[in-house]
């Protein structure tokens, strides 16, 4: 540059250019439902990210506050719709532990494989959003398809797709439906298989890769303090799994890898939700196995007293985008006092100025698919 | 026990001596299996959560919520270790004509929505918050809808 004529540097320097806010959303084809997010640019490079969530915002604690226990149980399914299995196992837990219960084996190995079932859900419907996100539709195409085989397993148990209302305060709903291990063993043989195709489909494309590759670092240490949860927080290195370190229902008697990766970038945040799918096929398998050795005659619920004694009760879960905790106020009544939900999106979306920080515009819906957005749970 | 040190995998006993020797005004009121709760004044919040992220190496805040007792308010903690999977809850209360705490966001980064969310919601102000403004409801909001003083229509 030195000798051109033009002196490009110098007339950089004394232009005046001004930071820019540009607002993405709230209907954005990146943004999965309806929230804001608010960029500020220096040129091409995002300089500071402010996210606008509450659009949703339905008063779900405080509509809790008017119902009885059980009532509460399919409204935890809205929570989230991809996520509802778990939503409704973790209220149950927490319940159950106000009312100083133990429910039957069998119930805890079917609420293992029901939330197997609805992580790979969950990760299936996130795998189609990056896909479209990053301009492959055929991923959102085969992941779909797969998809479809996971909801056929959740109407062959509970007769619903999506909002399943299954699990039972002392139990689930109902036993296992005729042939259904059969059938999730089968699936789940035959989703093994299919995932290689879809994950050839991803790597193989250099596009793909390289706008996740070395894209938005987060190191160890500001990950844990910025109170990201989940499967990014293991793909910056954090060695956490809550069914494995704080083991709730059965997970402890189930054998398990924890998938981490120190990369802390995009890639290493897809890399672990592809490797956690396998790992839920193996839990389902060891499952169904207990299930079967437990016998077809095995309880499977316990009947609850509808009043819980007073006190302050909480339970955390390993939801498929983090952990999600529940705290439960109870009074001596049939309603809760005040029932409190912790939605790892919700924390997850307020990083996202860490996570955009000096990344290019271009490469925003490739990280905040990271996230894998679901405003049900962030508003609540 | 040495207080300063910085312990990584304190077991539930341990947090419990610790606590309560460096902090005599702490009231430990139970542990479970890979849980420790704990009552303290609210003018300590801020010291002791110090004191926890860095030498009981309790890197995450998992929530911060506020409960309306009607006769007073209560925010409670949950912190989170990552290395052994343990949990503290932590639970201060506080008189209705004071309804001020000290912000913890400064500690824990993740603390910073939850904060903001309890304010909207309970009207509980965190003194020296970065960024106190509503998030959920909308801004012209003047009222705080969670406590038990808002009424539903219908059911109530």
């Amino acid at each position: 540059m030195t000798d051109s004529i033009v002196p490009v540097k110098e007339i950089e320097e004394k232009m005046e250019t001004d930071k820019m806010w540009i607002i993405m959303g709230p209907q954005h084809p990146f943004s999965h439902g309806l929230w804001t997010l608010k960029i500020k640019v220096d040129g091409e490079i995002v300089v500071d990210a402010d996210p606008i969530v509450g659009y949703l915002h339905r008063g779900w604690e405080k509509e809790t506050e008017n119902r009885t226990y059980p009532k509460i149980i399919p409204m935890a399914d809205r929570l989230c719709y991809a996520a509802s299995m778990t939503y409704t196992h973790l209220y149950c837990m927490t319940v159950e532990k106000a009312l100083g219960i133990d429910i039957p084996e069998k119930a805890k190995y079917i609420r293992i494989v029901a939330d197997e079932v609805c992580r790979i859900n969950s990760h299936l419907m996130w795998l189609a959003a990056v896909g479209t996100d990053l301009g492959n539709l055929t991923v959102f195409l085969w992941a779909m398809r797969e998809r479809e085989y996971f909801l056929d397993l959740n109407v062959k148990l509970c007769g619903a797709r999506m909002t399943t209302n299954y699990p039972r305060i002392g139990g689930v709903r109902n036993d296992l439906t005729e042939l259904f291990e059969r059938d999730v063993i089968r699936t789940v043989d035959r989703f093994e298989k299919a995932l290689w195709d879809i994950i050839a489909l991803m790597d193989d494309s250099s596009i793909i890769v390289s706008r996740m590759k070395g894209i938005s670092y987060i190191s160890r240490e500001q990950c844990a303090n910025i109170g990201m949860t989940g499967p990014a927080m293991r793909g910056c290195g954090v060695d956490f799994d809550i069914r494995r370190d704080d083991p709730y229902d059965n997970y402890d008697k189930v054998d398990f890898e924890v998938p981490v990766l120190t990369a802390g970038d995009s890639y290493a945040r897809y890399m672990i939700r592809i490797e956690e799918m396998f790992q839920s096929c193996d839990i389902i398998r060891q499952a169904v196995q207990k299930i079967q050795a437990l016998g077809k005659n095995a309880p499977y619920r316990i009947k609850t007293p509808t009043k819980v004694p007073a006190g302050t009760h909480f339970m955390r879960m390993e939801d498929p985008r983090g952990e999600s905790l529940m705290y439960l106020v109870s009074d001596g009544t049939d309603k809760p006092y005040r029932l409190k939900v912790r939605s790892p999106i919700f924390t997850n979306v307020s990083t996202s100025k860490v996570m955009c920080q000096g990344c290019r515009i271009a490469d925003v819906p490739a990280i905040l698919a990271q996230i894998d957005m679901c405003l049900g749970e962030t508003d609540r | 026990m040495d207080t300063e040190a910085v312990y990584q995998k304190p077991s539930e006993e341990e947090v419990k001596t610790l606590l309560t020797e460096k902090f005599p005004f702490i009231e430990v009121t139970g542990t479970e299996p890979r849980r420790v709760y704990a009552k303290l004044p609210k003018e300590n919040v801020l010291e002791v959560c110090k004191y926890i992220q860095h030498n009981l190496t309790f890197e995450h805040c998992s929530t911060v919520i506020g409960v309306d007792y009607v006769d007073h308010m209560t925010v409670v903690y949950h912190l989170s270790n990552y290395w052994n999977g343990l949990m503290i809850e932590l639970s201060a209360d506080l008189p209705l004509d004071d309804l001020h705490v000290e912000s913890v966001s400064g500690v824990w980064e993740g603390a910073n929505w939850h904060e903001r969310e309890t304010w909207e919601l309970f009207g509980i102000v965190f003194d020296n918050h970065p960024r106190l403004e509503r998030l959920l409801t909308p801004k012209t909001y003047e009222f705080f809808p969670f406590r038990k003083s808002y009424k539903l229509r219908g059911s109530e």
